[in-house]
């Protein structure tokens, strides 16, 4: 083993083996299901699901509150007409876009470590989307029309608007939601099956069955999942790609200075790559230490996450200097100003700090100790969480602020209502995930299995 | 151990995976379907009225030309529904002590207007006007069905966008020559080919700008 | 019209409640029924509006949570609603000539300051619903102001007075008629002393005819006038000059050479609108002879231009418009006259050297040398707030300057019914109040006891009379105090007469019988002379106008009442001799301190039309305030002050103290500072209620409008929110920014006219060019099409800031008040605005300022349609950019994606907020415009609503011949914002058609679009705007003038 590492550089060099020695299979399916089937759960638990619980109520109610008073509950005017909703929706989609990465590309390069973690990548994926979903129907003015926006046979023998970007997020959304689903659940099935049959309970092991599908193990229905799973892998891989780059064209179509630029798309794929895997971070952390997981996800699977921020937190970068570069080179006023004033402008705060959250922030993450110490890392994501909330605002509100016609140009600021709807929805996310941990296995078990065979043969380490 | 499930499970299994997809489309079926129907559209369901007129008495039976009390059809963009006035040139003569026509006599005597009950209800965002309709050759009934053999008036279409369009998408299909607008009678050639050519030469005769009648603003604003 | 009609409208008058009840039956209620019009009460059961406005109320928000269930299933099931029914309820008895679902107009007048102003009401199924000028009127010319659009607010507003009131009770006017009688009863034994009529400046005939029986009734009477928009400095100017008081009319058609003494000619007094317009003819040199107005510019060569001097105390549109622009204090405009006059050869007259030196010598050079050169064609007018002696020297210079015999100048007997010293009057008035003199008093209009200078305590004075009797159109601070409050007839519901400028008659005609129990002031005059308490306001007109005119009356009042007005009625021309005296000058003027400028407020004047919600939400102009007044200084000086935006200061005066916001106001002259009326109202309905300060208090009755003495100012600590329609963010810095912004992206274009001689395409050289039609992905022919073809263009050098466009839109487009709040977070709903944009350095005394009105551009690429993933924005055949409002969802991705920020959403339902919920209101929206709800997307359209009614009348007309040609003659389909331009900056009309005449103004080289380098191919267009420096001075002006290349 020694003779090996020498000739590996550093960077490459495992931090930590992909699981903790001494598991066999029966352990290892223990270890995951008693998590659901016998051990209470820890009191982190409580405290989540409760908080989870308590902000979702403030969604409740805001919203409610909100269909009832009007949109002017909130900041947006003119010129500003898009503000916190468009933010968290843009935000939400890009945490949801490390589950379908982990589970469909690095299932493509075949790449073992995703194993402990795709399940639940992909679950918070589907969260998270859910959160994003929530937020379009709040946004419109007449949310009881917008059943305008779905091409549906209707007496008035009109379609939507086809060229309309927010049209295709409509498809892309749906579409990658549904994908994700499919794709989670075909994965859960054997698992599914382990649980009813280890459950003690009728009524679990009834639900458990149901869901199961009959799953039985032979060798047909291995040959089948296979296929499926593989199938929807290679399906859902382009996808990745796609949604957000349509959300990144609700702004790249328009013609507003800070909106019209050809970057967006691939500055928006990594961008999302990257809040994606620092929410699986944030959640994953701590999760792994609640749950007693720490021999499956281990130091080597942080350390690589953190590798693939790094990564994509420098083609953030990348795109912010190209922003700054496109708008000098293209020696529009609307564009240059654009860029001073929002450098210099009234939301400098707001660029000074994403700067410093997405363009230096990362660079820590060179530093191996960062890599591979939970707590630096932890706190790391947080900040990186925030620094791409801010980004969104930042190209949203300040390029709305002051366009074309300085006799036009506004202000923005949230209200209690825009925070309301936010923190609601991460009360949502919160709830969702707490159930998630609750009713099923957080990592795949027969996976596991398999990685420990693989382990056992040393073909993996 | 024991199965969860009896082997029987696996059929319902199957079933269910038909049967979801049945029950959506079966759901959304009936919702459209209820929302073309008289329940919500009120086709063909006469209305109550303080008087019961009846426009197959005075149109189908006495032949009264519509512009008689529909006196503005032709001059703005509503019709007219006619004022009490009009009933008593004739009703001041004809059937003066009817029980049926108390109330316009009623009317008459105290000058307190009667209260017809709305048949035909666009909505308040859509601006129709039937002066450029008739003067572009739209019939009285091509809208309002054969008036002259309703005893109540009631509504003859759906004023369902859709039915707008259909003519202002192929205005062809449903013209008819100027001097038979306002007859209750007129019938369109029986063959469809004749009734379009007939319809396509009216377009031309009547410079319909066709591709204008499926501006927005010609009916939203 | 003819006289049945006017039966139908004057049938059986009834005591007030059976009165109001019976109009429910016989006008408006119905009628719009049968034509699907829409209202709020129509409208709130429709698929459109689920949200039923009622439950939106804020007072209803208790019942929120149990309401909301409803309204979420509502949500869900609009789709599929089934319309409730709904009732026809024609006519028994259809009034003559009148086609259901038809307007009808009638020529009438409104009051400008007393004066007239002749208007076009339109009348729909009985309701009047808009005001458009009258062009056969010499005040209007087809024009109207921003007041007089909103006037038709005022008719429907909720806070108007409803009904007889005695000391707070309802009280019958049968009631009234013996209180009065009986008191008259007792005056009749002393000759009717202390028997009071108090006015505002009224030139009614009719009110002429009954004060004069009056006095003759009771000699002892006495007649007082108040009216802080009188207009006195003028009378008093003439008095001094000639020795008897006269109106001057002038001829802006022949003034090549213009000086304004502190005078907003442009914008206040009875003639502004006409004015306007002939500065506007003066102004529009054309170097190709496409000119429209080419017949009124006799006296000009085609591209020769008037120049415009202004020196001003405080900055105005006037001032905006000025070639040449001089910041100056109060005092030393008297200078300015005084050494101008001298210069000129105006005998004895002597100027204080030393104010003289404070004055820009060159400037006054330049001046004195174009006025001596162009004698008979130049003019000096006098301001309002001018005292009697600049007038007086105006009157000299202009006597000087031949302007009299070239008839720039006309002097004629004032129009008005008793034209005589209003400042002595009150003074005379207050005295006999406080002796007990007066023991009954009848007021009739105006607001004394609010609007009467701080050093008079009117309200205690006022109390010492035994029988008070107020005539007003709201309950105001004056009613309070009075036993008797009765209702005033809305020029809209009542008959009566007045006088332009020009003194020509003018009849005013109802359009509807009074929503209340009103009267008009000639009704409580024929009381007050104890004539037949049932005598109408028509009999007293029509007998007032037989006493004119005799044996011809008959005729001439069918005449008039068609055309509005009586022909040949024009005061003729009177000779007046100047006395040659100018009395020498007052002391030296502080120069030091601070000195207070009072003016009228440019939106709610003296504060009569306080209650108005338009003109509360009109950006005032130059500073686009809304629904508040402040002190307005220099930004220099409030740094002298350490003052900044929006910190509220204690003013003192005297023992009389208000607490004021600080707007800083760039070119304001330094070291003086400016306070509107009108605002502080106490006693007043919704809208006026506490908003800003009462300024009036700190006047003096001596020197109503400038305190250069003992002004006090003490910074607090707190701060007051103001709401403008710009950022507020550091006001300063912004400006700047702004300033800096709109020079580098051309968006308004301005060049010397000698400049623009030489280059006449200069505008359209500056700026990036739009990029070619060729270069697009889509046909580039795709937006020609043939037939009709909508476009605009807007003329900047015509347009002179004064935004009655965003008035006549909002009267005609159901545009809703968003109030104070909403403004203050940018969300007004105004279709067109009027942008301000300064020019050159903030902190000069003086700053260029320039405006551009901006309505939808109706873009050929508009950027706004793509984007609608519902299509509730489309282009149509026609090159219009439609909204379909009951399509709309409201993403608001159109209004981000708009490049002009045209756009306007309804965050709340603004149709029934802020006091808007009235049902009488619901009356006064223009039946064929959506009444738009909660969460939609609106914005212009060019009346799209006048375009469907021209089109469809044109293609029936056409259709009736048989004939194939859809013609709308150009110049008979006019927007509203057109309409009411007193300028006439704005061209509307089909650019297909080569010769109409915006397509005239599109080929004149100054057009230019805005933002064109954009690519959206905007239809409305703009031409630049041009300015008439004097060569003299072009040394100091010329970077600043001429276009930036």
């Amino acid at each position: 083993m020694s003779a090996e590492t020498k000739n590996i550089p550093p960077a490459l060099q495992v931090v930590a083996p992909l699981a903790q020695p001494g598991h066999n299979y029966e352990s290892i399916s223990r270890a995951i299901s008693d998590v659901i089937l016998e051990k209470p759960m820890p009191k982190p638990w409580y405290a989540t699901i409760a908080i989870g619980l308590s902000l979702l109520g403030i969604l409740g109610a805001s919203s409610a509150y909100l269909f009832w008073e009007g949109l002017g509950l909130w900041g947006i005017n003119n010129p500003v007409g898009w503000g916190f909703a468009i933010v968290n929706l843009v935000w939400w989609i890009g945490i949801g876009h490390a589950g379908t990465l982990i589970s469909a590309i690095l299932l493509l390069f075949n790449q073992d470590w995703r194993t402990a973690i795709n399940r639940f990548a992909e679950a918070m994926t589907l969260f998270a989307v859910m959160c994003a979903g929530i937020f379009p129907l709040l946004h419109v003015g007449r949310p009881w029309a917008i059943f305008f926006i779905f091409p549906l046979p209707n007496t008035m023998s009109l379609w939507p608007q086809f060229r309309s970007p927010l049209l295709w997020d409509v498809f892309a959304i749906s579409t990658y939601f549904t994908v994700s689903l499919l794709f989670w659940y075909t994965g859960l099935i054997p698992d599914l099956a382990t649980l009813r049959d280890r459950s003690k309970k009728g009524i679990g092991r009834m639900i458990y069955g149901i869901f199961a599908l009959g799953w039985r193990g032979s060798a047909r229905h291995w040959y089948r999942y296979e296929m499926a799973y593989l199938l929807l892998g290679g399906m859902s891989a382009p996808l990745v790609v796609s949604v957000h780059t349509i959300v990144s064209f609700d702004f790249a179509v328009s013609v507003i200075p800070g909106w019209h630029t050809t970057i967006f798309p691939p500055y928006f794929v990594a961008g999302a790559i990257y809040s994606g895997f620092a929410m699986v971070l944030t959640i994953m952390i701590p999760v792994r230490i609640w749950f007693g997981m720490t021999d499956f996800i281990t130091t080597r699977h942080m350390d690589n996450m953190a590798k693939v921020m790094l990564a994509t937190g420098l083609v953030v970068f990348y795109g912010y200097c190209c922003e700054a570069f496109y708008a000098w080179y293209s020696g529009s006023d609307y564009e240059r100003f654009m860029m001073l004033n929002r450098a210099t402008g009234p939301y400098a705060w707001a660029y000074v700090c994403l700067l410093l959250c997405n363009a230096v922030s990362p660079q820590f993450l060179w530093f191996k100790w960062v890599r591979t110490n939970p707590l630096p890392l932890f706190l790391l994501t947080i900040v990186v969480n925030i620094g791409m909330w801010l980004e969104r605002y930042v190209i949203v509100v300040t390029s709305l602020t002051r366009d074309y016609l300085p006799s036009a140009w506004g202000e923005y600021a949230g209200t209690i209502f825009d925070w309301a709807a936010y923190v609601g929805s991460i009360g949502l996310f919160l709830f969702m995930l707490s159930l998630f941990v609750k009713f099923l296995p957080m990592i795949t078990i027969f996976e596991l299995r398999v990685q420990q065979h693989q382990i056992d043969n040393g073909e993996i380490r | 151990m024991a199965q969860v499930f009896h082997r029987s499970a696996n059929v319902l299994a199957r079933a269910s995976i038909v049967g979801g997809g049945l029950v959506a489309i079966a759901i959304v079926t009936i919702a459209s379907v209820i929302y073309r129907s008289p329940v919500l559209t009120q086709v063909n369901i006469a209305k109550a009225q303080p008087v019961p007129f009846s426009h197959q008495r005075h149109v189908g039976g006495n032949g009264i030309d519509c512009r008689y009390c529909h006196t503005s059809v032709e001059k703005s963009g509503v019709a007219n529904v006619p004022p009490t006035e009009t009933c008593m040139t004739c009703h001041s003569q004809i059937l003066t002590d009817s029980e049926m026509l108390q109330p316009v006599h009623e009317s008459w005597k105290t000058g307190k207007p009667l209260e017809w009950t709305r048949v035909y209800d666009l909505p308040d965002f859509v601006y129709f006007d039937h002066s450029i309709h008739v003067a572009k050759g739209v019939g009285c009934t091509t809208c309002h069905g054969e008036i002259q053999k309703m005893p109540l008036t009631w509504k003859a279409k759906t004023l369902h966008m859709a039915w707008c369009l259909e003519c202002h998408r192929a205005p062809q299909k449903f013209l008819r020559p100027k001097d038979k607008v306002f007859d209750v009678d007129w019938k369109p050639a029986a063959d469809k080919s004749e009734r379009l050519e007939a319809g396509l030469k009216l377009v031309e005769e009547y410079n319909v700008n066709v591709e204008q009648l499926t501006n927005c603003s010609i009916c939203h604003r | 019209m003819s006289p049945n009609d006017l039966d139908n409208i004057l049938t059986d008058r009834e005591a007030p409640a059976s009165m109001s009840e019976h109009q429910d039956v016989n006008y408006w209620r119905h009628a719009n029924e049968f034509n699907g019009a829409v209202t709020i009460d129509d409208e709130k059961h429709r698929e459109f509006d689920a949200d039923d406005p009622e439950n939106l109320d804020h007072a209803g928000r208790r019942n929120f949570m149990k309401v909301m269930g409803a309204s979420m299933m509502l949500a869900g099931l609009t789709s599929c609603a089934r319309q409730p029914e709904e009732k026809i309820v024609p006519y028994v008895k259809p009034p003559e000539h009148s086609v259901p679902g038809r307007f009808q107009y009638y020529a009438s007048a409104v009051s400008l300051s007393g004066y007239a102003m002749g208007v076009v009401a339109t009348s729909y199924e009985g309701r009047p619903t808009k005001i458009e000028g009258l062009k056969e009127h010499p005040a209007s010319l087809g024009s109207t102001d921003a007041t007089a659009q909103a006037s038709i607010l005022d008719l429907y507003s909720p806070d108007r007075q409803e009904s007889i009131s005695h000391a707070g009770n309802l009280a019958t006017w049968n009631q009234l008629v013996a209180d009065i009688a009986r008191a008259v009863g007792e005056i009749d034994t002393v000759d009717g002393a202390g028997l009071t009529v108090l006015t505002e400046t009224t030139t009614s005939p009719t009110v002429q005819g009954l004060m004069a029986q009056l006095q003759q009734q009771f000699p002892e009477m006495k007649w007082r006038e108040h009216d802080p928009m009188g207009n006195n400095n003028a009378r008093m100017g003439a008095l001094q000059a000639f020795g008897r008081i006269t109106a001057t009319k002038i001829d802006f058609l022949k003034a090549k050479i213009i000086l304004s003494l502190d005078a907003n000619f442009l914008n206040e007094g009875p003639a502004h609108v006409r004015y306007a317009r002939d500065f506007a003819v003066t102004r529009s040199a054309e170097a190709n002879a496409d000119a429209p107005d080419y017949v009124a510019r006799e006296h000009f060569a085609h591209d020769e231009m008037s120049r415009l001097y202004v020196a001003e105390c405080s900055p105005t549109l006037t001032g905006a418009a000025a070639d040449h622009l001089m910041g100056l204090r109060y005092g030393h405009v008297e200078a300015l006259a005084r050494v101008v006059a001298s210069r000129v050869g105006v005998a004895n007259v002597t100027a204080d050297p030393e104010k003289v030196a404070a004055l820009d010598g060159a400037w006054i050079d330049a001046l004195v040398d174009d006025l001596t050169h162009h004698k008979g064609h130049a003019v000096v007018v006098a301001g309002e707030a001018q005292p009697p002696v600049v007038h007086a020297l105006a009157h000299a210079i202009n006597g000087i300057l031949g302007a009299v015999e070239s008839g720039l100048v006309t002097y004629i007997d004032s129009p008005e019914a008793d034209a005589t010293d209003q400042q002595g009057s009150l003074r005379r008035l207050v005295d006999d109040l406080n002796n007990e003199q007066v023991k009954l008093l009848v007021i009739l209009g105006g607001n004394p006891v609010y609007n009467a200078p701080g050093s008079i305590d009117m309200a205690a004075a006022l109390n010492k009379v035994p029988l008070r009797l107020h005539l007003t159109p709201e309950y105001n601070e004056t009613s309070e105090l009075c036993h008797w409050v009765v209702p005033e007839s809305h020029a809209l519901e009542a008959w009566g007469d007045l006088r332009a400028y020009d003194g020509t008659h003018s009849i005013i005609q109802p359009l509807i019988r009074p929503l209340y129990s009103s009267r008009t002031a000639s009704q409580i005059l024929s009381l007050v002379l104890g004539e037949d308490a049932t005598t109408t306001d028509y009999d007293l007109v029509r007998r007032r106008f037989s006493g004119l005119y005799g044996a011809e009356s008959e005729a001439k009042w069918k005449k008039a009442l068609s055309q509005g007005f009586v022909e040949g009625t024009t005061f003729a021309p009177v000779s007046v001799s100047y006395r040659g005296s100018i009395p020498a000058e007052t002391a030296a003027v502080p120069t030091e301190g601070l000195e207070l400028i009072f003016r009228m407020d440019p939106t709610i004047g003296d504060g009569r039309h306080a209650s108005n919600g338009w003109l509360q939400e009109l950006p005032k102009p130059l500073t686009n305030l809304t629904w508040d007044n402040a002190l307005h200084i220099h930004p220099t000086t409030a740094m002298k002050y350490e003052l900044e935006q929006e910190d509220v200061v204690i003013l003192k005066v005297g023992e009389h103290e208000v607490r004021a916001p600080v707007m800083l106001m760039f070119g304001h002259p330094q070291g003086v500072a400016t306070l509107h009326l009108g605002y502080g109202r106490q006693v007043a309905g919704y809208i006026a209620k506490d908003r800003g300060f009462n300024a009036y208090t700190l006047r003096d009755e001596s020197s109503p409008w400038c305190i250069n003495e003992g002004v006090t100012l003490k910074k607090t600590s707190s701060t007051y929110l103001l709401a403008r329609t710009e950022e507020h963010n550091n006001i300063e810095k912004s400006l700047q920014t702004q300033a800096q912004k709109a020079e580098d992206r051309h968006l308004i274009r301005s060049g010397t006219l000698s400049h623009y001689k030489e280059e006449p395409d200069f505008a359209q050289r500056l700026g990036h060019h739009a990029p070619e039609r060729e270069n697009t992905l889509y046909n580039p022919d795709e937006k020609d099409y043939a037939g009709l073809s909508w476009g605009m263009t807007i003329d900047l050098n015509r347009c002179n800031g004064c935004s009655v466009c965003t008035i006549a839109c909002q009267a005609e487009n159901n545009i809703p008040i968003v109030g104070k709040a909403e403004v203050a977070k940018g969300r007004e709903m105004h279709w067109i605005r009027v942008d301000r944009y300064y020019k050159g350095d903030m902190y000069n005394d003086t700053v260029e300022s320039a405006h551009q009105p901006v309505p939808c551009m109706q873009c050929e690429n508009a950027p706004c349609e793509p984007v609608c993933p519902v299509g509730g924005t489309m282009h149509s055949k026609e090159g219009l950019n439609d909204m379909i409002y009951n399509r709309c969802v409201g993403t608001r991705y159109c209004a981000n994606n708009c490049p002009y920020k045209v756009r306007r959403f309804n965050f709340f339902h603004y149709q029934i907020r802020e006091g808007q919920d009235a049902p009488q209101l619901k009356m006064m929206r223009n039946p064929n415009v959506t009444v738009r709800s909660r969460g939609v997307m609106e914005k212009c359209t060019y009346c799209v609503q006048r375009i469907n009614r021209a089109r469809i009348d044109a293609k029936v007309a056409a259709a009736k011949i048989g004939s194939d040609v859809t013609a709308i003659p150009d110049g008979t389909l006019v927007t509203a914002c057109q309409a009411a331009c007193p300028s006439q900056a704005i061209d509307f009309g089909n650019i297909n058609d080569a010769s109409s005449r915006v397509s005239l103004r599109k080929q004149n080289t100054r057009d230019y679009g805005l933002l064109a380098d954009i690519g959206t191919r905007p239809r409305t267009t703009y031409l630049a705007k041009l300015s008439n420096p004097s060569p003299a001075l072009a040394g100091a002006d010329a970077e600043a003038h001429t276009a930036e290349h």
